[in-house]
């Protein structure tokens, strides 16, 4: 049987592990290379890279990551952050990326997840969308960090990322994201019913039961999370134990 | 020899095996991730299309990420598919790998290199789909039964890292099955050559395990 994924989430910046609040406040947690071997030796089932560096010499210093993250890590790993172009990806992907995301720059230029799948292939491209909670269902597509609203809505939007070729979807809300009350559920589990490419649920795990929840009513593929990890407020291989014995299938 | 010497100074190579280990260099992508994997087993390899490299290697990788009519014609414009179906060394075919070692893909609906009397097939989902299955198959999933040198007895049940939307039927040269819809084709072995649709240089501690079981044949 198909197991749920854990996915730990590296933000860095300047080559560094870094977890803001509410993509605020940015706190230094260690190094890329040493916490993902960690976290692949403790059970992880992917991780994620995202660069929130946004100077040229920040990127080169990334690329230069990517690279002694694929020589060291043993289990799948996508990146994302600052990939507007094909040829961006293009460098990643040759640093040793398995997958890469994409957020703002697709929200701008949509075209760019045809592009990425016709010449990577839909395996290789995850569309990450960071959305806000405006009333009831009506999610509002945020970028840069979720500090500018788009007029576009999650659910149409998640659609179109699928019909253009994304391979998975990485829903980010910016209302549960740093808050530790739990995965936005009820918008997850409507994304999975619509659509039929894997859902990465991020945004609100605080606890082990948050994770057991956004599996059975979020109905998500994988959940995502990082300052849970970083701090080790929750240890992987608990958290593994835990899914494992209320029912829900995990790699252990 | 020039690859060599990019790794020399790699923590760990094993000096003492001299055995020669050859990835084949074509169109697909992840062919770095595998040599990263061989690296950290402490084995070193060369990426290379020549002909003769390939056919003097003691081990023959043959990985794969991409589509499989582009691949194929690819493979037939170089000549590599003559040179592939007359290795005589383990190859080990990896994924898209895999599917080119078989009869055909209905991916493109080309013919391959017919190591395996298999055809590749496309999933289809269940009627109703109640459960929410998806396409492609990614992720970690289970491997039973399995019947192979590829395989120590202690793998049985392991999880090991998928991503595909088209698979192998179970059948004569089937290695080890896995349940995604339908019970399938997850490795093929016969005689010399070897294949898995997962990704072992993905699938951690366990999937090196099984290329070290592929390295020591």
């Amino acid at each position: 049987m198909l197991s749920k994924r854990i996915i730990p989430c590296l933000d860095i910046k300047n080559g560094q592990t870094v977890k803001g609040v509410k993509f605020l406040e940015i706190q230094e947690v260690g190094d890329p290379v040493e916490l993902g071997a960690l976290y692949a030796q403790q059970g992880a089932d992917e991780l994620v890279f995202l660069d929130i560096t946004a100077t040229h010499e920040g990127r080169k210093t990334f690329v230069d990551l990517v690279k002694r993250i694929a020589r060291n890590i043993n289990i799948p790993f996508t990146v994302g952050g600052g990939i507007s172009e094909l040829s961006d990806a293009d460098a990643l992907l040759n640093a040793g990326a398995d997958k890469i995301s994409v957020n703002s720059s697709a929200v701008r230029n949509p075209q760019l997840i045809n592009d990425l799948a016709k010449n990577f292939g839909s395996q290789f491209v995850v569309a990450a969308i960071d959305a806000k909670l405006k009333q009831a269902d009506d999610w509002i597509v945020t970028v840069n960090g979720g500090r500018i609203p788009t007029d576009k809505r999650l659910f149409s939007w998640a659609k179109e990322c699928e019909e253009r070729g994304a391979g998975e979807i990485l829903f980010t809300s910016m209302d549960h994201d740093g808050v530790k009350t739990g995965f936005a559920n009820e918008a997850l589990a409507k994304l999975s019913d619509s659509l039929s490419i894997p859902i990465i649920a991020s945004g609100g795990a605080g606890a082990m039961e948050h994770f057991k929840d956004v599996f059975t009513i979020g109905k998500a593929d994988a959940g995502l999370a990082a300052s849970i990890f970083h701090f080790k407020e929750i240890g992987i291989p608990d958290l593994k134990a835990y899914l494992n014995k209320e029912g829900i299938s995990v790699r252990m | 020899m020039n690859k060599n010497k990019v790794y020399s100074s790699y923590s760990g190579l094993r000096t003492s095996d001299s055995q020669v280990i050859v990835i084949i260099k074509y169109n697909a992508g992840n062919i770095r991730s595998v040599l990263n994997a061989l690296n950290r087993l402490g084995y070193d390899a060369e990426i290379s299309a020549d002909p003769e490299v390939i056919r003097n290697a003691d081990k023959v990788i043959f990985p794969g990420v991409g589509e499989a009519s582009t691949t194929m014609e690819y493979l037939r414009r170089t000549k590599l598919d003559e040179l592939i179906v007359s290795l005589k060394q383990p190859v080990l075919g990896i994924c898209l790998g895999m599917q080119l070692m078989c009869s055909s893909s209905e991916e493109g609906n080309v013919s391959c290199l017919n190591i395996f009397d298999e055809k590749v097939i496309k999933f289809q989902l269940p009627v109703g789909n109640e459960e929410n299955i998806k396409i492609p198959h990614m992720g970690w999933n289970t491997i039973f039964d399995v019947n192979s040198q590829l395989f120590d007895a202690s793998l049985e049940g392991e999880h090991v890292y998928f991503v595909h939307s088209y698979y192998v039927a179970l059948g004569a040269d089937t290695a080890a099955t896995t349940n995604y819809i339908v019970d399938y084709s997850s490795a093929l072995q016969k005689d010399n050559f070897y294949a898995t649709q997962f990704h072992p240089e993905k699938s951690g501690s366990v999937g090196e395990r099984i290329l070290s079981n592929f390295l020591k044949l």
